[in-house]
């Protein structure tokens, strides 16, 4: 029976190692946000029609990870936005041009390809019953109408280059109430305030019947969306991607964005309508893997593979490793004490963090997130265990050497089995938080349980957040089960840390 | 063979100390084949004096020699397993059976399964234990049992030495005088050099051929039972025959 789990788990670990990508799979990223996966998808979609093979990691946390991935080549493409290049990853002032932006891009292996169309930056919003009796188009016209009743987001309030310099460059004089983004759309529908900032391609702009003011002196950034590729991309794939330029509008994104958050179609199915309609695809373009991908079942069956990969492959190795260093140094309360101490230390960095800090040594991916799963698992085995061995009662430990027990001996047949139950709660203590932990790891790519919870937050889905943090618990509540049959086979009643009886 | 070695266990000017002495200068011979008792008040050092048999503590002078031999720098398992050992509570393993607890030398020693059954049943047929109580586990027994069980973990390999410390000092009156008589039934069949460790002179008088009786940091008188009975060194020995009456 034992040897039996014990093939079991082996298969799986082995069956958890990536499949080795063929040198022709293009790597296709996105940011966290709706547009984000839209555009993303539709990249993937657009390549995959043209017969490259894609895997999709779409949801990264952040620029930074995104930015960096593509650099260290974990990643081929993602769509960024302009503004960001020059802001956020380059630190140019002003509006550096299209030229420019490629110059500073170019050392990194990085190169951009031609934009969207659209542009999705700060905007200035009003309702349209407001704007057609006032008849407003500009922002220029608001000079005119101080009477508006005005309520901006808090950050938009405060940032340098947000409402201080907009009242400067159109000298406008009225200063704006501040109000919280997620409830502004409401507060103007309800009629409650007049206007409000925005991004240009909010899908709300279009179910809230607003209307955009034109930023008629060019006020703020741009930002517009382009596919980033590095340099060393399959030329063949850089030419179809162009396909996308100058596709799509900003009332085109902002529907396609409303779509997806309020009109329940998945980022996929947007993306798909998206190429067929502009005849860059032609027919329907999603593959049969797409398909397969967009059901519940697939979604469910891929994501949930995943995610158990994950955790075993960080658990194995964490337990083999806690369990010989705690047999290694428990006899040496100094370096015990030293390794436990390390190990919690390990536990206090935030998993993101380490997510991040990762990503220079590991890329993105499965790689990283097993090794930061690796890093948590470590603390509860070898406190667990380490404790266990340390507390065995110390008549026993003389009567073991009296006896003429060797070294070897004394740990396999005294020390291992009376620690056992402790070690079996240090693994299970570490495998639920790994089986938690592990959904952060679609921040960085590596799919699992957290992809579906990290686009649900996006999209403010929360069917789709629960479709990653149901099956998740599941995972967790199946886990202690498992454990607690895996110590029924393993320790003496008696011993057992779940049952105090005898 | 032990059999032409008449002292099975020889101190030469042994000393030991951990912060301080625990003792200096101790000469003895251990007589083979018989009982010896080493008694005194606790911490006098009588268990420190035990451990250097089978080198669990190594003396910082002097030395031991053990059935003619010093004891030696290595193979110390080897060593260690021709060397029964008991102590007080008995020391089971709490994780194995109590058939598995006798047996674990003899598995490791790669006796066959019918060696180590027949061995078992031979010790548990001369302490009084059921054989039915074979997959108990410690907590399930009795106190007796588990020090007569105790008793057969360390003669399962028939060593040519056994060394107890306390082992019957943790149980009723009534279950010890049982227990003396069982393990005076198994000395009798087989008759191994045997070191008992204790504080109570009457334990010693009715199991032990030869008596050591330790004062602080030395051995005050040693020599047979009777003659030490019948002439006690000082007037610490007398008392402490006396309060056994």
């Amino acid at each position: 029976m034992r040897s039996l789990v014990l093939a079991i788990v082996v298969a799986l670990a082995f069956a958890a190692v990536p499949a080795r990508t063929a040198d022709e799979t293009i790597v296709v990223g996105s940011k966290n946000f709706t547009e984000a996966y839209i555009l993303g998808e539709a990249v993937a979609q657009l390549l995959e029609s043209e017969g490259f093979v894609v895997d999709r990691r779409l949801g990264l946390g952040g620029t930074k990870i995104c930015y960096d991935a593509l650099v260290a080549g974990d990643i081929d493409v993602y769509v960024e936005y302009t503004g960001t290049i020059a802001e956020a990853i380059k630190n140019i002032d002003g509006q550096p041009t299209r030229e420019r932006l490629a110059e500073v891009l170019t050392p990194d292996g990085v190169e951009m390809l031609e934009t969207f169309g659209f542009n999705n930056t700060y905007a200035l919003a009003v309702s349209e019953q407001v704007a057609t009796a006032r008849g407003l188009t500009r922002i220029s016209d608001l000079r005119s109408h101080p009477d508006l009743r005005m309520a901006v987001s808090h950050e938009f309030l405060e940032r340098g280059d947000g409402w201080p310099s907009l009242q400067r460059a159109y000298g406008i004089e009225e200063i704006p109430a501040g109000i919280e983004h997620a409830l502004a759309y409401q507060a103007i529908a309800d009629g409650a305030i007049d206007l409000t900032d925005a991004y240009s391609t909010d899908g709300e702009l279009n179910r809230y019947a607003l209307t955009v003011l034109d930023d008629d002196l060019g006020f703020f950034p741009v930002y517009l969306a382009v596919p980033l590729v590095r340099v060393d991309l399959d030329d063949r794939a850089k030419d179809t991607l162009r396909r996308l330029a100058n596709t799509l509008n900003d009332s085109e994104m902002r529907e396609m964005n409303a779509r997806a958050v309020l009109g329940g179609e998945t980022t996929v199915a947007v993306a798909t309508t998206y190429l067929a309609e502009k005849g860059i695809v032609a027919g329907d373009g999603s593959s049969a893997a797409t398909q397969f991908r967009d059901t519940l079942t697939g979604r469910l069956a891929a994501n949930t593979t995943r995610h158990l990969e994950l955790v075993v492959l960080a658990l194995l190795p964490a337990t083999v490793l806690a369990v010989l260093l705690a047999l290694g140094i428990f006899k040496l309360p100094l370096l015990s004490r030293g390794a436990v101490y390390v190990a919690g230390l390990l536990q206090t960095v935030p998993s993101i963090a380490l997510l991040a800090l990762l990503i220079p040594l590991a890329g993105i991916g499965v790689l990283p997130a097993v090794v930061a799963l690796f890093l948590y698992a470590l603390l509860p085995i070898l406190r667990n265990t380490v404790t266990a061995l340390t507390s065995i009662e110390p008549t026993l430990r003389r009567v073991a050497v009296a006896m003429g027990l060797s070294p070897a001996e004394e740990l396999r047949h005294v020390f291992v089995p009376l620690a056992m139950p402790s070690i079996i709660a240090g693994v299970r203590t570490a495998a639920v938080i790994s089986i938690g932990t592990a959904t952060l790891a679609a921040f960085i790519g590596a799919g699992g349980l957290g992809d579906p919870i990290v686009k649900g937050l996006a999209l403010n889905d929360t069917r789709l957040i629960l479709e990653g943090a149901v099956p998740a618990a599941l995972l967790a509540v199946v886990t202690e089960l498992v454990f607690e049959q895996v110590e029924r086979w393993l320790v003496p009643g008696h011993l057992r840390a779940s049952n105090s009886g005898g | 063979m032990t059999s032409s070695v008449d002292s099975a266990i020889v101190f030469e000017g042994v000393g030991k100390r951990f912060d301080d002495w625990v003792f200096r200068g101790i000469d003895l011979a251990l007589p083979a084949g018989r009982t010896t008792a080493i008694v005194g008040e606790s911490g006098c050092g009588k268990t420190t004096l035990l451990q250097l048999v089978n080198a669990v503590l190594r003396p910082d002078e002097g030395r031991v020699d053990v059935l003619g031999e010093p004891v030696p720098d290595h193979g110390l398992e080897a060593f260690r397993r021709r060397i029964g050992y008991a102590v007080q509570g008995a020391g089971l393993f709490p994780h194995l059976t109590l058939e598995a607890n006798v047996s674990l030398l003899a598995r490791l020693e790669r006796w066959s399964p019918g060696e180590i059954d027949a061995r078992r049943g031979e010790l548990f047929d001369l302490v009084g234990l059921g054989q039915d109580l074979d997959d108990r586990y410690p907590h399930q027994l009795s106190g007796g049992q588990q020090h007569r069980a105790g008793l057969c973990r360390a003669m399962m390999l028939k060593p040519d030495i056994m060394l107890l410390d306390e082992p019957f000092s943790a149980i009723d009156p009534i279950t010890r005088t049982e227990i003396y008589a069982q393990f005076e039934n198994l000395r009798g069949h087989e008759p191994v050099t045997t070191v008992l460790v204790t504080h109570d002179i009457r334990e010693a008088r009715r199991l032990a051929d030869y008596l050591v009786i330790m004062g602080e940091g030395s051995v005050v008188q040693a020599g047979p039972t009777d003659a030490v009975v019948a002439a006690p060194a000082d007037g610490l020995v007398k008392r402490l025959l006396e309060s056994a009456q």
